[in-house]
């Protein structure tokens, strides 16, 4: 009698176990499904659209054939402008957590309050450039979109810089102040170097991030319809024009709308893989 | 340059770490007086005054980030002055959005930000962790990293890509198959059904529910993957020593011990979804109301901004707008620091 209810006591106990297992592979097909499935829609979808045309014209009116010129240029350009802008500050603020500041209460409060940053709803900064530069200039523009787009590159680029250079063996450091060398001088010649493809990923990475942002530019950089590279003006980009065409009925603007966004997402993806292979090696 | 460093002193050339502080002692060597010795003055001030220099560069950017938030708070704040005095507290309560008469209420913005937030974290956090459990104590190692990376990805995906997929396929999907079945088989049911019930839209917060939760799960599985690799193996191995399963290891030991961590995690994944904008626009019908329905259109705060901020006109539209972002803010603040709380102190547990 025992001997039974300890077998059936096994058995659930064995059956429990299985179930979760199951369960846990198929959380995992769960996952990756979603993967393949929307990679696999986009690239079905995208795919016929792709054309010299999409690259050489710009995007058309309703009803017409056209590209996406200058909505591709206009991303390029905002995203470059905003990494400009955002990587000096986020590189310097990580080096001031890293190297001078370990220990002190500011760079600990710095580090908290940009892990929100990192993670702060992408539109509440659209609404504050909004409020700081559109609203006081007047217009949309797109400095305002790439000042938005900097404000989302900082604490990434923070982040990264920090992490990178707390791995730089603090025996360099020592070797570096043993010749005599300044500390900023350590910091620029020996830990920059050491910690430069870590950097580098991190800069990656931003730029990952913002060439699919869309919620930042709706209201600063806005949209156009024609090819202007006038920085003063509203500027058209990528996510934005997708935006604009997949909610309209008209189906040409829709197919384009796919188009852009299966070349956002390989730009992205193979930008995050390239990102991750370099710190790969470096470890 | 090196050439004018003194070789030997009697102090070190620093004082102290900070490199701040250069020995004078040297320089007034009565050995290194003369021309050379100004000269080796002269760059060794210059090396100082850079010094000091660069460590106020990076000690500004530092700032910088501070003040990056706290402009955020003030711009957001001034913003929402205007909406804030003309409604007062009621602009929380009310569910009347009317452009036309000017009358702004936040509750269907906020209502529909935590239903889809809830429905969220409801698919992901059991996914988000059996996919955890499975990487982490499951999986064959020469499959883990792939598959880790697999699903990182899906975080890499911009967030309007969910929404044009969301529109086009899943959509249209749960409208046809999944929305009548679930009408069907909740009628009738008490509670139940006036949770499903209405016509099958196809867009509204069940939808965006669901993408949201696809969009938060690697946040989720990698913070708990992290952690559970973190659980010291001598626990696990004593554990499976008593004879207990892997699940039994998992719920009773694993679990415990890094339920900080994972609730940091599912913290870090909720503030994410709270503050989601592109994907949920596409998907959630953008209609100011509050329906007990799962299944009806609604609205988030971030939706409508989204929606409306271009054509807002007149102030006390946009600054109702304004200060839905500022309630928005406000709760992801909130949601996000004590994640990073709970990070923080799983972290110096692990040293």
């Amino acid at each position: 009698m025992a001997i039974a209810a300890r077998n059936a006591l096994y058995l659930r106990r064995r059956l429990r176990n299985t179930i979760a297992r199951a369960l846990a592979f198929a959380a995992t097909a769960f996952g990756l499904g979603w993967l393949v499935l929307i990679l696999g829609v986009l690239i079905f979808e995208g795919i016929g659209g792709l054309s010299l045309a999409v690259f050489t014209e710009n995007t058309p009116p309703p009803g017409a054939a056209g590209g996406l010129l200058n909505a591709i240029m206009g991303s390029i350009v905002m995203t470059v402008l905003a990494i400009v802008i955002g990587t000096p500050i986020g590189v310097l603020a990580g080096t001031y957590m890293a190297e001078y500041g370990r220990h002190d209460k500011l760079a600990s409060v710095v580090r908290f309050i940009n892990d929100i940053l990192l993670s702060a709803p992408s539109i509440v900064i659209g609404l504050f450039i909004y409020e700081v530069l559109v609203a006081p200039m007047g217009h949309f523009s797109g400095y305002a979109g790439s000042v938005a787009l900097a404000v989302i590159v900082i604490p990434v680029v923070v982040r990264t810089t920090e992490d990178m250079l707390t791995l730089v063996p603090d025996t360099l450091r020592e070797a570096a102040a043993s010749i005599g060398l300044p500390r900023a001088h350590m910091i620029v010649r020996i830990a920059y170097r050491a910690a430069r493809a870590g950097i580098v990923t991190g800069i990656l990475l931003a730029i990952a991030r913002i060439s699919g942002e869309t919620a930042p530019l709706l209201f600063t950089a806005l949209n156009n319809q024609f090819f202007s590279l006038d920085m003063n003006a509203p500027v058209p980009s990528l996510p934005v024009v997708i935006f604009q065409f997949a909610l309209s009925p008209y189906e040409e603007w829709q197919k384009l709308a796919w188009t852009g966004a299966l070349l956002i997402t390989v730009t992205v993806l193979a930008l995050s893989i390239i990102a991750r292979s370099l710190t790969a090696r470096k470890s | 340059m090196n050439a004018g460093f003194p070789a030997i002193g009697r102090e070190p050339l620093f004082q102290d770490a900070r490199g701040l502080r250069v020995s004078e002692v040297t320089l007034n060597d009565s050995a290194l007086r003369g021309a050379e010795a100004r000269s080796r003055a002269a760059v060794l001030k210059r090396l100082r005054v850079s010094d000091l220099a660069f460590r106020g560069l990076t000690r500004g950017a530092a700032l910088m980030v501070l003040a990056l938030l706290s402009g955020v708070i003030l711009a957001l704040v001034i913003g929402s002055v205007p909406a804030l005095k003309a409604f007062g507290f009621g602009f929380i309560t009310s569910e009347v959005w009317n452009p036309v008469t000017e009358q702004f209420g936040a509750l269907a913005p906020i209502y529909g930000t935590l239903v889809t937030s809830i429905i969220a974290m409801v698919i992901a956090v059991p996914v988000g962790l059996m996919i955890a459990f499975f990487l982490t104590e499951l999986c064959p190692m020469w499959l883990r990293r792939p598959i880790a990376i697999a699903i990182e990805l899906l975080a890499g995906i911009p967030s309007i890509i969910y929404g044009i997929w969301g529109l086009f396929v899943f959509a249209p999907f749960l409208q046809k198959y999944v929305q009548p079945a679930l009408i069907d088989t909740f009628d009738g049911v008490p509670v139940l059904s006036s949770l499903f019930e209405g016509p099958p839209y196809g867009i509204g917060m069940l939808t965006a529910g669901f993408i949201l939760a696809i969009m938060v799960l690697p946040f989720i599985t990698a913070i708990s993957r992290d952690v559970f690799d973190a659980v010291p193996p001598v626990l696990k191995e004593a554990t499976y020593g008593l004879g207990c399963t892997t699940w039994e290891v998992f719920k009773h030991v694993i679990l415990p011990y890094t339920r900080v961590g994972v609730l940091g995690g599912v913290m870090l994944g909720l503030g994410r979804a709270l503050g989601e904008t592109m994907a949920v626009t596409f998907v959630i019908g953008n209609a100011h109301k509050v329906s007990a329905s799962i299944l009806a259109p609604g609205t988030t705060i971030s939706a409508s901004i989204a929606n409306e901020f271009t054509e807002a006109v007149g102030d006390l539209y946009t600054s109702s707008l304004i200060a839905l972002g500022l309630i928005l803010f406000v709760i992801t603040f909130i949601v996000l620091a004590i994640a990073r709380y709970m990070l923080l102190r799983i972290q110096k547990r692990a040293g």
